[in-house]
């Protein structure tokens, strides 16, 4: 269906500009609050949510303006918690959805699709889209400082986009973080706190710094706008894939918001009547060595039990007590879907796998998703002739330790055919 | 000296605007019961059916109590005891 809207037409709708957010609103209790940097309720602690009027998006919102708009996450900008325009990550989003047969053919399936992120602009993972939305905000509260606790790629897009933006951060990163993490956040002119402790360490300080300085934390004060950018991983696939979601998704967890967020989407999209079912079953990835949110699924509990000391080549999943675990665990379970863990050989395996299948250099993150699913679907959990969709969120170039050993070295030869020629005829597949 | 409880900043309504509340106590749960005596606000948005909620961590001197003895683990004067709501990441 296509719905045209009566009276809008361009992309500087009127109504776009007040936005359709009418508030906060408490994930548990349903107490409403204004549009403020505030990320709890004072009622009971629980999360607070963006609130949004879903009819006044229905009546402005059509596949054909969203399609004439231009291809980035703002293209969704009516489910998006901004007033006006984006202030910060204008260019944000728009990544391929890419048809991945010669992966679906090496996992022994029909239909599979990656959504690559691994080329988000500009820090090369999907944190570029919660961030865009997050600083935009921090913009008209008027923060001047920002920060962020982060396993890596928050860290790299806090800082980048901050830079472009005019805002001072402070980034709290584990003092352990891959070295390519820590430059690409440097690079940038963040201020760069390591802390010798876990990520849930760095977590629990930057909740502190946030309550004495009063900056704008993107994934605490600001965290109900920050979480809504996720969403637009959903938006585009759905878009992409012709305005319908796929039958399953496979997604990573970490702190277990993005897999909440991407069907969130897909039921924004039907309630406005852009698709006409959001029915998908969602699959959770974690790495074994820090798998609260799997473990949790598999048992049957309703709430994860925190990981104290995270172990994994997957850094950027490494959070061992994941603040959206409950909701992660909820609906996995009541889409249908399932979650799986795997282990750092699997993981690097997997990495490999999809850079020579599809020429995609996922980071670790990207190494469980794809081993996941590989052991869902050889669980029969996944069946294998109906649609499936692989969210890859980060790039390989950050976490190159992980599969540094499993690549050949190059061969090192003169500068003349008599020593390359002998090469093609014992390794063929050298030269492919 | 006491055990000084750190209040979220969002919280302090509940607590006459104070960031640090002075307690005695044995265990966590008796200085918590102690700050509920003083503003009995706070206590019902801490617990639930005598349980800390879900969404909300405690720290004793900056490690969480769920990694110690829970609300049974021991306190003594001087000691700093935060209250903090869980926050995502990534």
């Amino acid at each position: 269906m296509n719905r045209a809207p009566a009276t809008i037409n361009s992309y500087d709708e009127r109504d776009v500009m007040s936005g359709f957010v009418r508030g906060l609103k408490c994930r548990l209790c349903g107490t409403t609050y204004g549009k403020e940097p505030l990320n709890f309720c004072t009622e009971d602690f629980g999360p607070l949510e963006v609130d949004y009027d879903y009819d006044a998006i229905r009546q402005n919102v059509s596949r054909d303006l969203l399609e004439r708009r231009p291809d980035t996450m703002w293209r969704f900008r009516e489910f998006l918690p901004i007033d006006g325009e984006p202030a910060v990550g204008a260019q944000v989003g728009g990544t391929p959805l890419i048809k991945a047969d010669r992966l679906a053919e090496a996992l022994g399936v029909d239909k599979l699709w990656i959504k690559n992120d691994a080329v988000n602009f500009p820090t090369l993972s999907f944190k570029d889209r919660v961030v865009s939305v997050a600083l935009s905000k921090a913009k008209e509260f008027g923060f001047e400082t920002v920060g962020c606790a982060s396993t890596g790629n928050l860290a790299n897009s806090v800082a980048a986009n901050s830079a472009a933006a005019g805002l001072t951060s402070y980034i709290f990163i584990p003092a352990d973080l891959e070295a390519t993490k820590i430059l690409g956040t440097s690079i940038y002119g963040a201020k760069v706190i390591g802390v010798r402790g876990t990520y849930d360490e760095v977590n629990r300080l930057c909740t502190q710094v946030a309550f004495k300085y009063n900056w704008g934390f993107v994934n605490i004060n600001l965290r109900p706008f920050y979480a809504e950018g996720s969403k637009s991983v959903g938006f585009e696939i759905a878009q992409q894939l012709g305005w319908r979601v796929p039958q399953h998704i496979v997604v990573p967890m970490a702190g277990g918001s993005l897999i909440g967020k991407i069907p969130k989407a897909f039921d924004e999209l039907a309630r406005v009547g852009l698709i006409d079912d959001a029915t998908c079953k969602v699959y959770g990835a974690q790495p074994a060595g820090c798998s609260p949110i799997s473990t949790a699924v598999k048992n049957g509990w309703d709430s994860h039990r925190p990981v104290r000391k995270p172990n994994t080549i997957a850094k950027s999943l490494a959070i061992g007590d994941p603040a959206d675990g409950y909701f992660a665990i909820k609906l996995i379970r009541e889409s249908g879907g399932w979650a799986e863990d795997v282990t750092d050989d699997e993981i690097a395996d997997a990495m490999v796998l999809l850079g020579r299948t599809e020429g995609i250099f996922a980071e670790t993150a990207g190494g469980v998703t794809v081993a996941v699913a590989r052991k869902l679907i050889e669980q029969g959990r996944i069946p294998r002739n109906e649609e499936i969709v692989l969210c890859i969120t980060g790039n390989g170039l950050k976490t190159q330790d992980a599969v540094v050993d499993r690549l050949e070295a190059p061969t090192i030869i003169r500068p003349s055919l008599e020593e390359f020629s002998p090469l093609v005829a014992e390794t063929p597949a050298a030269v492919v | 000296m006491a055990i000084r409880i750190h209040i979220p900043t969002p919280m302090r309504q509940h607590t006459d605007g104070n960031a640090v509340v002075e307690v005695s106590g044995e265990t966590i749960q008796a200085a918590l019961d102690a700050l509920g005596e003083k503003y009995p606000a706070i206590t019902q948005r801490v617990f639930d059916n005598g349980q800390v909620r879900r969404f909300i961590n405690i720290y004793l001197n900056d490690e969480d109590i769920r990694y110690l003895d829970n609300l049974e683990t021991a306190v003594k004067d001087g000691d700093e005891v935060s209250i903090i709501p869980a926050v995502a990441g990534g």
